[in-house]
This record gives C-alpha cells, structure tokens and sequence, in this order.
C-alpha cells in the first residue's frame, strides 16, 4: 500500500578503523579484554599526558575518503568537542570540527529500480569513548571501562538521500563490504566496531497538494542493520501518526533524539549526556594540522588495489554481468568476488560462475564470510561439478539440489557425490530411443499423443514427464526433448 | 664563597673536578632550607633523605668510573607542575593533592639522565594561574628581599627558591609571564624558551598553547646550562620542535657588538613606575656601552595583548582543567548526589577562585553565540600580534623593555582586584602569543630595596642571541651577585 508521505533518511555511520594501537596513544585496541587493562595513562586522561597522531589510522580514513570519492582536505586539523561524561575521562573528545580531513563524496547502493547513489557530507576522524556499565539497582554504582577511549574511528555522515529503510540497508551493506575489503575496519556492529545513528523524518502530502515536514529525529541504539531497517519503519509509522494527532511540522518541535529498543521493537525519548548540546568546540592545541600532498594521496591509492566500485565496473564490462550479479558478487565481500575469480580461472564461463556463487555458494555458507575458506566447496570442486552439468553428465537440478550440499556436507568430490547417489546421467541414445517409443505406444498415452498430434502443444510436458519417470530422471532433459518431438513429428 | 652562593655553572665544575661531593654540596642546600624556608615557604615537598641518596649515589657513579651526566650532582627545585614519578604533583591544588604521576615528564627524564638531584617540589599559584603565587592552595610564598611582598607567580616558588639560595637552579613554567615576572620580582635570571623548544609532556597543562617551560637561575650562563640539558625534540609532544639544540653555553659568549636592540618607546609610558623606568633605561645604556645599536621600532597591537591572552589562556584553561573531575583519579567530594552533583561539588571544592574565574570566563569565550566575538577574535589578534614581532625582528636582534611595571607588591594588596594583578603580566603575555623568546635579567633595585627585572626578547628559536645580550649585560653589572638577607 503507497503511503501518502516520502521518508528522508540521512545515515551517521561510526567505523572503528583496524589498527594495533589507539588513535594518540600506543595502547592495544584488541576486542573483549579485562576492563581498563588497555589503558595508558593518556587514555586514564592523566594530567600531563599528550596525544600523539597515529599514523596509519590516519591512512586508513584516508583510503575510506577515497574509496567514497571523498575530496580530501589539503589541510585539515583536530578540534575539541566537550562535555562531562564519566567515559570521556579528559572532558573533551578529540574529534574534527570546521576543517575534516574528508568531504562530498557519495557511495552507490543497489535497490530493484538499480543504482542509486547516495551523497556524502563529510568524513571525519575522532577518538571514541569508553564505555559505562550502571547497575540496575537505584543508587548502585555505574563502572567505567576506559579500553575503548580512544580507540580510531571515522564518521561518515551521509545526506538524507535514503527514501526507504531498505535504501538505508544497502547503504550500509555497501558501506560495510568497501571498508572490509580496504581492510579499513571489520564493521562488525555486535562489537560494535560498526555503529549507526539515523536522522529521519516524513515529507507528507497533504490533500490539498502541500508537504509536511515532521521534525527530524535522531535514532540511536540500533545494534544491527536489521534493527536499523526495522527502526526506521517503525519511526516513520510513528511519525505519521503523531502528525496525524498533532500536526506539528519542522521548527515547532525541537530536534529529537530516540533509543532503539530492539526487544520491544520501538523507539523511546533518550535521556541527553548534558541538558544542552553546546560542545564548546575550539582547535586541539596539543595537535599540528595535517597537511596532505599529492604524493601521499598517491602512495595511499597505491596501497589501496581496485575498489569496489571499479570491480563492479569491470565484472559488468568484461564478463558482461547483470548489475544484480556484479554488484551481489562484490557488495558480499572481497572472499566472495575472489570465489568468483577463483571459478573464473578454473574456466567456469563468467555467468554461469556468477550464477552458482551468488544462488548456490553463497545459500550454503554459514556465520560471516571473511576469507574465501568460508565458502564450500572449493572453487576447483564446484568448478568439477559445473563442468559436469555442462558436459551433461548431470542434471542441473540434480547437481544445484542433490550433488552440491552433499559435497559440502560431506566434503566428497562431485563425481563421487553423483555416483552415490546414482544421478549419472545416461548418454545411451539406444535408451532413449527406446523408452520414447515406449511411452508412444503405451495405450495410456494415446490421448496425449493424439492431443499432440492435433496442435496442442501442452500435451508434450505429459509425454516428456512420462519418459523422464521411467529413465529416473537420468535422461538429460534436452536430448529427451529433440528425441520426442523428432518421433511424433515424424 | 659559601657552597650555596655558588653558581651553578661553578658547582658542576667544581663536582666535576673532585673538589666537592654531591652529597655535601645537596646537604648545604638542604641545610638552607631547613634555616630558612620557613621563612620563604618556597617548597610545598621536600625530602632531605632522598635527595641526599641521590647524592650518594651519583658521588658512587661517579667514583666507579662510568660516565655521569652534564648536570651530575647538582641539586635542583622542580615546578610542582611538572609530573615526576613517585613524587606528590599537586599544582598546589586540593583537587590533585594526593595526585602521585605514573611517569615522569620529558623534562624529568631529561634531568635524571644528567644526574641531577632533585631537592624537592616548589610552591606555584594554583595550576598556574596568578601572578603572586598567592592563589597557592597551600600557602603564600614570600619573596626574600622583602618577606612581606610576593614573589610573583606563577612560577613563584621556583624564583624564591634560587634567589634565597635555597637551590642553584630550578624549573619554571610560563604561560604569559609565569617565570619571568617572578624573577624579575625576586632578582633572578629566567627565560621562557621558545614555543616548542622544550617538550610539554609532563607538565600539567594550563593552556597548551601558550605554556613552555624554562631555566630560573641567578646568571645566564646557569640557565644556558640547563636549557642546554631539557631542550630538543620529543616525540611525545606534537608541539615540540624538531630543531637542534645549540651548544647555548659555549654560543651565548660571543660579544654583542653591532646586535641591534628594539626598544618599543610606548613601553616607557602610562603605568610604568618611575624606579623600573630608570633602572631598564639605565641598563639598555650599558648594552649600548658595549656596542649594542638601539633602534625604536613599533609593535602596534600590543595594547590588546592582555585581552587576547585572557581569552586564549582561559578557553584552553577551561578545557584542560575539565579533566578534574573526580572520576578517574584526584580530589572528589564525599557527599553527592548523583553524577552532576559530584561533578558540580567536586570541582567547586577542589578548586580556588581564581582557578573558578578563569574556568568560567574560558567557558564563556567558547560558548556557542559568543565564541566568534571573543575567542575567535581573540585568535586573530594573536596572529596580528605574531605580525608586529616577524616585522620587528626582520630589523632588530632582540627587543628590551621592563619585565613588570612594577617591582613585588605587598602580600595581599592585589587579590581583590584581579584585573590589576592581570595587568603586571602587561609587558609579557605578548612573547607568549607570539611564541617567541622572553628572558629576564635583573638590572637594579628599588629604594625598598626590591629587585628590579629587564626583559630581552628574541625571535623564534633565537635563545642564544637573548642569552648573549643578557649575558653581557651581567658581565658588566653586579646585580646578579647581591643575595637577600634572611
């Protein structure tokens, strides 16, 4: 059903970037450890103690800058940002303000209309924060753990060019697969190394023609991209009703910002870090400016290889893919696009390669892909099998619905698999001259023969049914057809 | 000579050659302190023990063989602003009283590995912020010429310390004037290096971009020794120069025949007292004596320099002190309610007023409606300010003016009235917002009997042509011999 409203949905997305250490510290990033034992007393926010840039974090944000075809800054600087919070132990968040080291850009998503892009505002690097824990009990204690604070993240806060929530879920899918592939971050939003904030709010059209704007509300808390589709649905509903009863438009209502109880499957009024939001931002005077050159932009894109946008690009151009397919075969992850090369050397033809690793391979792989071992079978196993199908020594069906998950249950070779399960297809044309005949001459289908004879096509499939039962589907399909219709043609 | 009226210069030598330990040249300053610090109350933390240990042990070092550091033996006080490991680093705050650093400075390190020893940790106006070392949450140091006048501040402590005899050398800091004015007020020599020229990490900020820390010592050649040891590139400091370190001892020797001195004719005017008037014009007679060329020039924004400084100073002031705040480490309030209240009494306890004042001015200058009008404005003054010094310096070596309008106040006189004790910082915070050089030499007494401070600044990086001009100014007077009675 059309709502009579558009939804505008701008996404702020927080990436931890994959280094060792920590954004101005020497501290180990590593995930799950011992609460503050991945601390300095930099991180602890000590008195004396000052930030030093690391390096390859900055190199990092620069290969995600360009892979979104960011501009990026020739000079750009760090900022304070301040408020008290108890995780934030200097007071101040070391973040970029006026001058970011990244801007404009934009990322292409996939819908079913096909490519769409989606624009980016800026790219910005900062330090994250620690993390509090407060005890369920009224007056208990709230702990800080600090291993966090300061770790590198970049925030990548895009216009609000995302209509729908499935819009807003292939943004971050693409998002996700260039930052993994660059090996920029792991984008694993459990742990929280992939964060996102929507802004979202309604243009309603009214009956008399005019538009609506609902205020803008920030969504926070959703710890999925499934929580992130199933958030903004519900916000919008949401919206919709309350203008509804209240008609309130943008500037009659201030901006709003809302939790995502993802158990519940709603939105609720966030309580703010501080009563007003006046980050008293200044330049971080413990820092020097960076200044970016052209061989340093140029030694990071040489690190960089092929981004994804030009492999999609290439997929479509030299093995003349669908969009679907190239942009599936990439947006999956690099171990998926290599699996696909892999066949592709194995002389699998490129679509019928891109077909069994986006609808078979791909349906067979559990958890995470990350590495091309994920995916079973072996691109030389399943490539054997395809050559099969191909040599019509099996059955398509037979190999995508029997042969394959065998293979990747028990690990066995396709050959193996097939003759197992007796599925060989039999290439005697005596056995299939003879079992045509029979199913002709059989009395009980004389009405089909008959029918056939007479123009109705339709008869045929009954006739070809019949021949396929008693050859057990060992017959290959195509060879039974031609037989066939010679004979009744004849 | 006693021990203790030694330069520093002198002792190392001395230590050097055999001809006195460590431990006794360490016990006759203790001594001193013991007789007289009551009086002077430079030192908030002394430990006579330890410091004699480290004697001894630098006297064993030594007598081994193995090869000792440039400062080995020589006692030293320390800023209690600059963290050293082990030892109380309070910023004579209650909100760091029992605060105990984890690590030691660059500056720390650096006098370790020269075998210094370290006396103890002196007296400062509270996180650095005053210009009596009144605002010292401890106590009130006195200045040893006249034990009921102030020492100046900050670095108020560490000025008293040296010209009481208490300690040959000490380490100062300076925000807008914090070791200059206080040598000037106590007849010491003391310079704030160049922004960048001595690493940061370790002291305890005030504002980033203004503090640096330096030499106070009673000749130029003492402070030449030891910013000679603490200067140089430090990777833990972003800020920090990476520009050689000359060797200041040997370069500041060279005569000052044909330097040409900038003297800027407005800072002899409204507001000056008369008795530093003529003691700084008398001494730029005695630079021209030697064949200095003076040359008046103009600096044409440096009437807004107090303002400038006291919204960059107070801004990052009142980011770097938003750390304090009771959770992690320091003073916190034992009675609260909830977060914001421990926030809110932890911070209105553990600080002073005038730490409070700067914190809320700062935060006024960066609010959201406010901070184009002060901060940002603030921050193009600053770069005009630059201007004036890079147009002045392209035709003069250095530029001489008084320290402080006047000599040391009376105990009390200023505290209610912050803005005049602001405006004794009038002939210095300028060097700060340009990042330049600043030295003071004493050149005179009042009728009192208070010392009288000139201030020689140079251009970045250009401590060696400040210390060769002040060098040669005490090669021809005698100010800097004359020690208080106590």
């Amino acid at each position: 059903m059309s709502k009579p409203y558009k939804i505008l949905i701008g996404l702020e997305v927080h990436a931890q970037l994959q280094t060792n250490t920590k954004l101005f510290s020497g501290m180990p990033t590593t995930f799950g450890m011992r609460p503050n034992s991945q601390t300095s007393p930099l991180c602890i926010g000590m008195p004396g103690t000052l930030p030093v840039m690391n390096k390859r974090a900055f190199e990092l944000a620069m290969k995600a800058g360009l892979a979104f075809d960011c501009t990026l800054s020739r000079f750009t600087k760090w900022d304070r940002k301040q408020y008290y919070y108890p995780d934030l132990p200097k007071g101040y968040q070391i973040s970029q303000y006026d001058l970011p080291f990244a801007e404009g850009g934009a990322v292409d998503i996939t819908i079913e209309e096909g490519t769409k892009r989606v624009r980016l505002i800026r790219v910005h690097l900062e330090e994250d924060a620690g993390k509090n824990t407060h005890s369920d009990k009224k007056g208990g204690d709230s702990l800080v753990d600090l291993n966090r604070a300061g770790v590198p993240l970049i925030e990548i806060v895009s216009e609000p060019d995302m209509e729908t929530p499935e819009e807003a879920k292939a943004y971050l899918e693409t998002v996700r697969t260039l930052l993994r592939d660059l090996e920029v971050s792991d984008c694993e939003m459990q742990e929280g190394s992939l964060r996102c904030d929507a802004n979202v709010n309604l243009h309603i059209t009214k009956p008399d023609g005019t538009i609506a704007k609902t205020p803008i509300v920030e969504i926070k808390n959703m710890n999925s991209i499934r929580a992130v589709e199933r958030a903004l649905y519900y916000e919008a509903d949401r919206q919709y009703e309350l203008w509804q009863q209240d008609g309130k438009v943008m500037g009659e209502a201030p901006k709003q910002t809302r939790g995502w109880d993802d158990a519940r499957g709603v939105t609720i009024p966030q309580r703010e870090k501080e009563e007003a939001s006046d980050y008293r931002y200044f330049p971080e005077p413990d820092l020097v400016p960076i200044v970016i050159d052209d061989a340093w932009i140029e030694r990071i894109k040489a690190e960089m290889g092929e981004t994804s946008g030009d492999r999609i690009e290439r997929y479509k151009s030299e093995y003349g893919l669908s969009d679907y397919n190239a942009d599936v075969l990439v947006t999956k992850g690099r171990a998926v696009s290599d699996y696909f090369e892999e066949l592709l050397a194995q002389k699998v033809e490129p679509k019928a390669a891109a077909n069994w690793t986006i609808n078979d391979v791909l349906s067979h792989a559990v958890g995470r892909v990350k590495t091309i071992d994920d995916l079973n079978p072996a691109p030389k196993e399943l490539a054997e099998l395809i050559g099969m199908v191909k040599g019509k020594k099996l059955n398509l069906n037979d190999a995508r619905e029997k042969v394959l998950p065998a293979m990747v249950e028990s690990g066995k070779s396709a050959p193996e698999i097939s003759k197992e399960l007796g599925l060989e297809v039999v290439l005697d044309t005596g056995a299939i001259d003879a079992v045509c005949d029979e199913v002709i001459n059989d009395p009980k289908m004389a009405k089909s023969v008959d029918d056939f004879k007479g123009g109705k096509e339709k008869a045929f499939g009954a006739l070809m049914g019949q021949v396929m039962r008693r050859s057990q589907g060992k017959f290959p399909p195509d060879m039974v057809t031609k037989t066939l219709r010679e004979k009744l043609t004849s | 000579m006693t021990l203790i009226q030694e330069s520093a210069t002198r002792l190392v030598d001395q230590l050097r050659a055999g001809d006195v330990s460590a431990e006794a040249v360490t016990r006759a300053f203790c001594d001193r302190i013991e007789a007289v610090d009551d009086k002077v109350k430079a030192f908030l933390h002394y430990d006579r023990d330890a410091a004699l240990d480290q004697a001894r042990a630098i006297d064993k070092k030594r007598q081994s063989g193995a090869s000792v550091g440039r400062l080995a033996g020589l006692p030293i006080a320390v800023k209690d602003i600059l963290c050293a490991k082990g030892m109380p680093t309070t910023c004579a705050s209650k909100m760091l009283e029992t605060f105990v650093p984890p690590y030691d400075a660059h500056v720390i390190g650096r006098l370790r590995e020269e075998d210094a020893v370290f006396l103890g940790r002196v007296n400062m106006d509270e996180f650095a912020m005053g210009s009596s070392t009144e605002n010292s949450a401890v106590a009130s140091t006195r200045n040893p010429w006249n034990t009921d006048c102030v020492p100046g501040g900050s670095s108020g402590g560490s000025a008293a310390a040296v010209a009481a005899c208490e300690a040959p050398i000490s380490l100062g800091t300076d925000t807008g004037g914090s070791i200059r004015q206080p040598a000037s007020y106590c007849g010491i020599v003391g310079l704030k290096p160049t922004y960048g020229r001595v690493s940061r990490y370790g002291l305890i900020a005030f504002a980033s971009s203004l503090d640096q820390i330096g030499p106070m010592a009673r000749t130029v050649d003492d402070a030449a020794l030891l910013l000679e040891c603490i200067a140089g590139h430090d990777r833990h400091d972003a800020t920090s120069a990476n520009e050689p370190v000359p060797e200041y001892t040997k370069e500041i020797t060279a005569p000052i025949k044909g330097l040409k001195v900038g003297i800027v004719p407005d800072h002899f005017g409204e507001g000056l007292d008369p008795e530093v008037e003529s003691a700084v014009r008398a001494s730029l007679d005695v630079l021209k004596d030697q064949g200095a060329e003076l040359v008046e020039i103009d600096l044409p924004h440096k009437k807004y320099g107090i303002a400038a400084y006291y919204l960059v100073a107070t801004a990052e002031a009142s980011s770097n002190l938003a750390r304090y705040d009771g959770v992690h480490y320091g003073f916190r309030a034992e009675n609260f309610d909830g977060l914001i209240d421990m926030y809110c009494k932890t911070r209105g306890q553990g600080f002073g007023d005038e730490v409070k004042r700067r914190i809320m001015l700062g935060t006024f200058a960066l609010s959201a409606g406010y901070r184009d009008a002060y901060y940002i404005k603030a921050l193009q003054v600053r770069r005009l300010i630059k201007n004036d010094f890079d147009a002045a310096f392209a035709t003069v070596d250095v530029i001489c003016a008084p320290t402080a309008p006047t000599p040391a106040f009376k105990i009390g006189e200023k505290t209610d009235d912050p803005l005049s004790m602001y405006l004794s910082d009038i002939y210095t915070v300028s060097t700060n917002l340009a990042g330049i050089c600043g030295l003071n030499v004493p050149c005179g007494f009042s009728k009192a009997g208070l010392p009288i401070g000139l201030q020689i600044q140079s251009p970045p990086f250009g401590e060696t042509v400040a210390m060769r001009v002040g060098r040669a100014y005490q090669q021809a007077t005698d100010w800097h011999t004359k020690t208080p009675s106590l």
